[in-house]
């Protein structure tokens, strides 16, 4: 399955389900990061961890290891950000 | 007996009003509350500004309303030490009315608050802040589509300009005085939810049991299976049977849980209200402004030496000729207009030598000589608040945070130890906002090993009697030596005590913002203000019982060589200690223990014991107690042992452990000691 860190930069997914545990999964749900929320790869750190996503109108940098546990549908030809 | 039945009657009309601001971190609440208030909290744009409660006091219309400013955060779920701050509050204390901020570009995900405030049942107003920017986007809102759906009242506001501030606060008390009424909650979940959180709501209804904020905040709590919640309640058996059974009444998909139907109906139901409340102008534009920036500060290649050179900039603005020109022309008003000023009202006077002494030497000497790095604490003070104002400061967590990470920190970290090199007290505060306990306590571990502005003062004295040629890089390198023991104390804490330390990271990115006039001026005055008081408390006060205490004998006699003075005396039984660091004289050892009090005192407790009047005759005397490497071992003696008392205690409300704080001064004293007997040796090999 494809999780938001396969994202490339621009390209957009529908999250489907979110693994993890415990506060740090709620911190994610309560980021907004539900199934059927629209999340768009932005970029990656200069060293390449963390990245920066863009969800529900404004901008998260999540690690990769978050970001792995975050399972997305890619939704093709989709440009600009989830209108608000 | 009229007259005091009336003045009974007034109080009444007058009684106070508490208002409780809540909202998203970064959202306004302490722009709007420095508006409420007058008063002058000092705003960033990195999430977390507010890591206590503040209460402030504003006055409308013959009401006296108390605000409060509560920590921001995302939800009530609680997991971080904000939202227990803010839970408790709301449980312990309700205010009157809750002022919920939300920032109106950025709404849905603020708005999923505001369904966990609104359900809490305590009354409350929405606060639609920065709706300025809103409508410069072009896009249009229906407040009254929006009051409908939440069921409260929504008042489109811009804290930054004041704009909609008089309507907000005029709603809050029409609202606060309904006080008795009871809050209707809306619901916001799909009816099958609904039914089961009604049922749930009856069941801890049956008996008289306590409740968490509503039936319905409880209802939902426990469908989540929040344990706190839980515990609080207290449930007999029966319930959490029954409850239990309607719990597993619903059918739950493969990796789907309560908490997350909860959330994600509360979002829907956000998304469905935005929907209809908002209409845009048009598709916005695939780049904000922010991203453009973004594009270059957070560039692959360039984000890096971008970094570098802002800490460099920084730097030698602070420690380099800038900062020296303004600290020199301190100095010189200090040892001349203001030394002769006294002296010679106290001629006039015909104050006695002791009198005379007391001052000169005692006070002005003391407080003159650490006033001088006045400049450049404002300097320093300037540019980290530029940095944070911006929202840079979220970039630099951004840029840092895998290299951070190899050390157990988080980039999160990097703030509080940036923030180190200011002062060590706000530094460690702001270390809050590190989620993992682990990272938080390895990152309050290591940063008082950040030199804080007030060891400048020593540093800049010292260099400039000894390696005058080479000022900064013999700084730079005292900072660097700091650094490195960091990530040296910090690699052994992350493979001994606090293993698996690997912390989270979300962090939002907020927008970047031109950081405003006030709002430097607000961050620097704060810095300023408590300087000063410092320097008028603690620092006059050591001073005295430093002069008193080297100008006297244990027979109460005025010595004329401070070598047989009380102080002298004690400090010659410490002093040994410090033999192998190269410094150990007597007066060395005093200045160290006033610097517990205050980094600032060394300096003045030096000028003081060595009775010098001026930067000449310190200097001189400096040059005849120290070698080259003995300067440089107690400078980082300076750097690296246990901070000052304010930072101490701040440590030690942070970790909420006397265990570890004791641990964590034992470690800094070591380490001080091991590392400057280190330097003496090699700077005998060098120098």
């Amino acid at each position: 399955m494809r999780t938001i860190n396969k994202l490339k930069p621009g390209e957009s997914g529908t999250v489907l389900e979110i693994g993890s545990s415990g506060a740090l999964r709620r911190r994610i749900i309560d980021m907004g990061i539900t199934p059927g929320a629209t999340v768009t790869m932005k970029k990656m750190a200069p060293l390449g961890d963390p990245i920066e996503i863009c969800v529900r109108g404004y901008n998260l940098s999540i690690r990769k290891t978050e970001a792995k546990e975050i399972a997305v549908e890619k939704i093709a030809n989709f440009c600009g950000e989830k209108a608000i | 007996m009229i007259q005091t039945k009336n003045k009974i009657l007034i109080k009444k009309k007058l009684k106070t009003l508490r208002f409780a601001l809540i909202g998203n971190p970064n959202s306004g609440k302490t722009t709007l509350f420095n508006q409420l208030t007058g008063s002058t909290q000092y705003v960033g744009n990195w999430p977390g500004v507010t890591v206590e409660k503040k209460e402030g006091k504003a006055k409308y219309l013959g009401h006296v309303i108390k605000v409060l400013d509560l920590p921001g955060i995302y939800s009530l779920s609680p997991y971080s030490p904000e939202e227990i701050i803010t839970r408790n509050c709301l449980v312990n204390n309700p205010p009157d009315v809750v002022i919920n901020v939300v920032d109106s570009t950025n709404i849905e995900r603020n708005l999923y608050l505001t369904t966990q405030i609104s359900e809490f049942g305590i009354p409350i107003v929405v606060a639609l802040n920065m709706i300025d920017i809103f409508k410069k986007r072009g896009d249009t809102i229906l407040v009254n589509e929006l009051e409908q759906k939440f069921g409260v009242c929504v008042i489109p506001i811009s804290a930054s300009r004041s704009e909609g501030l008089e309507n907000l606060i005029s709603t809050a008390i029409s609202i606060a005085k309904k006080n008795n009424s009871p809050v209707r909650v809306k619901n916001f979940y799909a009816s099958e939810i609904n039914c089961i959180l009604e049922k749930i709501e009856r069941i801890i209804s049956e008996t008289q049991q306590k409740k968490f904020g509503s039936s319905r905040f409880s209802a939902v709590k426990i469908f989540e299976d929040d344990q706190l919640t839980l515990e609080f309640i207290n449930l007999d058996k029966k319930q959490i049977d029954k409850i239990n059974i309607l719990k597993n009444s619903i059918k739950i998909s493969k990796n789907v849980d309560r908490q997350i139907i909860v959330a994600d109906q509360r979002y829907k139901y956000i998304c469905e209200a935005c929907n209809k409340a908002i209409r845009k102008k048009h598709k916005r534009k695939k780049e904000t402004f922010s991203d453009k920036i973004d594009k270059i500060l957070t560039h692959r290649f360039l984000a890096l030496p971008i970094f570098f050179f802002f800490v460099f900039i920084i730097f030698n603005l602070t420690f380099g000729s800038f900062g020296n020109f303004f600290k020199e022309k301190i100095s010189w008003i200090v040892e001349y207009p203001i030394t002769l000023f006294f002296s010679d009202i106290l001629s006039k006077i015909g104050a006695s030598t002791w009198t005379k002494s007391l001052v000169l030497d005692g006070i002005i000497k003391g407080v003159g000589a650490t006033a001088s790095f006045l400049p450049q604490i404002i300097i320093l003070f300037s540019l980290l608040s530029i940095l944070e104002d911006s929202g840079y400061m979220s970039r630099c967590a951004f840029i840092t945070d895998k290299l951070l990470r190899k050390i157990g920190l988080s980039g999160k970290s990097f703030v509080p130890m940036l923030m180190g090199f200011g002062c060590t007290v706000p530094a460690v505060m702001s270390a809050r906002t590190i989620e993992n306990k682990k990272a938080k306590l390895i990152t309050i571990f290591v940063t008082p090993f950040m030199s804080c502005s007030a060891k400048m003062a020593i540093y800049s004295l010292i260099v400039s009697v000894f390696f005058n040629e080479n000022q900064p890089l013999i700084i730079f390198s005292l900072y660097l030596m700091g650094i490195l023991v960091a990530v040296f104390s910090a690699l052994i804490l992350k493979n001994t005590i606090a293993k698996d330390s690997d912390a989270s990271f979300i962090m939002e990115l907020p927008p970047y913002r031109m950081p405003t006039f006030k709002g430097l001026f607000v961050h620097v005055w704060e810095r300023v203000k408590d300087f000063l008081k410092r320097a008028g408390t603690v620092l006059a006060g050591c001073s005295v019982v430093i002069w008193f205490l080297e100008s006297f004998d244990f027979q109460m006699q005025m010595v004329q060589d401070s070598q047989n003075s009380i102080l002298a005396t004690i400090a010659a039984l410490i002093a040994p200690i410090f033999i192998p660091c190269g410094f150990g004289n007597w007066q060395a050892c005093v200045a160290l223990v006033a610097g517990i009090a205050a980094k600032e005192s060394v300096v003045s407790t030096v000028a003081v014991l060595y009775n010098a009047g001026n930067t000449a005759e310190l200097s001189e005397a400096i040059s005849m107690a120290f070698s080259k490497a003995s300067a440089f071992s107690f400078m980082t003696f300076v750097l690296l042992y246990t901070p000052c008392i304010a930072a101490v205690s701040t440590i030690k409300r942070e970790f909420a452990s006397y265990k570890w704080t004791t641990l964590a001064i034992c470690y800094q004293l070591f380490i001080a000691w091991v590392v400057s007997i280190f330097v003496f040796f090699v700077g005998n090999l060098i120098f």
